[in-house]
């Protein structure tokens, strides 16, 4: 057994630094590079290419990323684990096992995930009994049945680890949690028993600090932001494990960003609800539970972390098609700054009320003035405002509503208040509001598959 | 005596569904005493008067000196349901921190 590994997190979405995980391999040793690039809305999005083409439906960044990173891992005995296969996995992995012989590594192991899009067995699993009720309505899906756009289910680090110890190199799942993917590396090499859930959760920990890449060495921190060093080459965060379940997180030497007590505990807290209760396939972690030591020289530890046993449940995180919506914009200038926004206002909306068109909702804000802490903001005297960009958003069951909406923009430009500009790239086009079903499946419903592909 | 929350704390917020969760953490364990005794659900549900339409939950972490506050029915049906600006929730930690914390001397 190792005496320690090193998970390095080289993505905190799709659409993050793209240098990032080139530097995770390249920049110090690593034993594992792990990387999360789904989002709820990532799973329409992707399912929506797949069905335009039956090839696609994966983060299209992977191909040329293992370009980069293959020969490197290869070297240096980096293993990938990413869950960047969406909709696809196996396609994904096809085109990476493309990619290693064209670069003469013929011989990589890539493993799959499959099981976890459920989008074809919907009525089979309603007819089994299995409601798939909303979570925080207790709505039957029937009721979204005919607008279903994706459906999957949250599967943990367990089939990551069964990859693993069929020899995978690089391990592609579908929506495996965020978490799993830096917890699998820690099972498989410190061969941790499933029933430790103290371990499962000291894992786990390591992997919600890791899931958002930079955001925990120095990214969007709010304690001395100013003080962060060379932000432009920050260092992504690594997870140094132990086989006690100990974790050091800390970034590469020579890198930008920090890792600190402060950086840490930011993350720690983000997007958690009870904090007694962190629910993943895997276990239920007491976050309540924690340690952090501050080792100084960008290293912090994580320690004692408890947790209890898994639920019988896998989340399935549903997407369903609502309506459409649009967002226009439109910049005002002093003298008279917020007058003439709001008058703006006024009269876009008293002429989409004399079209007497239909909209669920329809939203203005100022920005510049309070768009984000909207009635907290501290009021500015309107002779001291220079600029407010007046933003209008709508949303309609009713396509032709909101493509109106969009054609009525411009027009203020010169049928409104004076001094406006800022509208460029042309109408605000409809786009698909795509809305979330959360819902829960037992896990005997729903099995992992696990597949190793290899030229053969 | 007045405390400015900016000046003992700093955080971090983001989406739940359609809730938004701010975790608020203290810079040493004076400032968590002031905020574990201060920072009070009602007291954030009364500054969020307005933004947000549900209960406002409160959660204790003083292993990291820090409060978990989830805020209900705050992001206009969140993802991409919510026309909301910061439709995510993103800088309300930011907001909360604009407090003024009036403590007994």
């Amino acid at each position: 057994m190792k005496e320690k590994i090193r998970i390095a997190s080289g993505q905190g979405f799709w659409g993050d630094l793209i240098d990032a995980p080139v530097d995770q391999v390249t920049k110090g040793d690593i034993d594992y590079l792990v990387m999360d690039y789904l989002a709820e809305v990532t799973m329409s999005i992707l399912q929506k290419q797949k069905h335009k083409n039956p090839e696609h439906g994966y983060a299209r960044d992977i191909p040329e990323l293992m370009h980069r990173i293959l020969p490197v891992c290869r070297e240096k005995n980096i293993k990938i684990i990413t869950n960047g296969g969406g909709v696809n996995p196996t396609a994904c992995a096809n085109e990476v096992l493309n990619i290693a012989r064209e670069l003469n590594i013929p011989d990589i192991k890539i493993a799959v995930v499959l099981g976890d899009d459920i989008i074809d067995r919907i009525d089979e699993i309603v007819s089994s009994g299995y409601e798939l009720n909303n979570m925080e309505t207790g709505d039957s899906i029937i009721s979204v049945k005919d607008e279903l756009l994706s459906a999957n289910v949250y599967f943990g680090a367990f089939p990551i680890v069964e990859a693993l110890e069929k020899g995978a190199d690089i391990v592609i799942t579908g929506r495996t949690t965020d978490t799993g993917l830096t917890l699998a590396p820690m099972i498989y090499e410190f061969g941790w028993d499933k029933n430790n859930y103290d371990l499962m959760s000291a894992g786990t920990v390591a992997g919600h600090i890791l899931e958002c890449g930079g955001q925990a060495s120095g990214g969007n921190l709010m304690a001395d932001w100013q003080n962060v060093e060379n932000l432009a080459e920050i260092g992504f965060p690594i997870a140094e494990a132990y086989p006690n379940g100990e974790v050091i997180i800390t970034k590469h030497e020579n890198t930008g960003g920090k890792v600190s007590f402060e950086t840490i505990a930011e993350q720690l807290v983000y997007e958690i609800g009870d904090p007694t209760e962190y629910i993943t396939p895997d276990c239920v972690v007491d976050f309540t539970s924690i340690k952090l030591e501050d080792l100084g020289n960008n290293r912090v530890k994580v320690y004692n972390v408890k947790g209890k046993k898994e639920t019988e449940f896998y989340k399935v995180s549903i997407s369903y098609c609502d309506g459409y919506k649009a967002v226009g914009s439109l910049t005002y200038s002093w003298p008279d700054t917020l007058k003439k926004a709001k008058a703006a206002d006024q009269i876009l909306r008293k002429r989409l009320e004399n079209l007497g068109l239909q909209f669920d909702e329809i939203k203005t804000d100022l920005v510049g003035f309070n768009a984000t802490h909207e009635n907290i903001a501290k009021v500015l005297e309107e002779d001291c405002i220079n600029e407010i960009t007046l933003r209008i958003a709508v949303r309609s069951h009713d396509k032709k509503a909101v493509t109106r909406f969009g054609q009525e923009i411009a027009p203020l430009i010169l049928t409104g208040p004076p001094s406006v500009t800022g509208f460029a790239g042309g109408r605000p086009k409809p786009s698909r509001v795509v809305a979330y079903w959360p819902a829960l499946i037992p896990k005997s419903v729903v099995q992992p598959e696990v597949k190793i592909l290899e030229w053969k | 005596m007045e405390i400015k929350l900016l000046d003992i704390a700093h955080g971090r917020s983001g989406d739940k569904g359609s809730a938004a969760n701010i975790g608020i953490i203290a810079y040493n364990d004076e400032g968590y005493e002031i905020i574990r005794k201060y920072l009070t659900p009602e007291k954030v549900q009364e500054h969020f008067k307005g933004i947000c339409k549900g209960e406002v939950e409160r959660y204790e972490l003083p292993n990291i000196r820090a409060l978990n506050f989830i805020l209900n029915d705050t992001l206009g049906g969140g993802g991409t349901v919510s026309l909301k600006f910061d439709a995510q929730g993103k800088t309300l930690a930011a907001a909360l921190l604009r407090m003024t914390l009036h403590i007994d001397d």
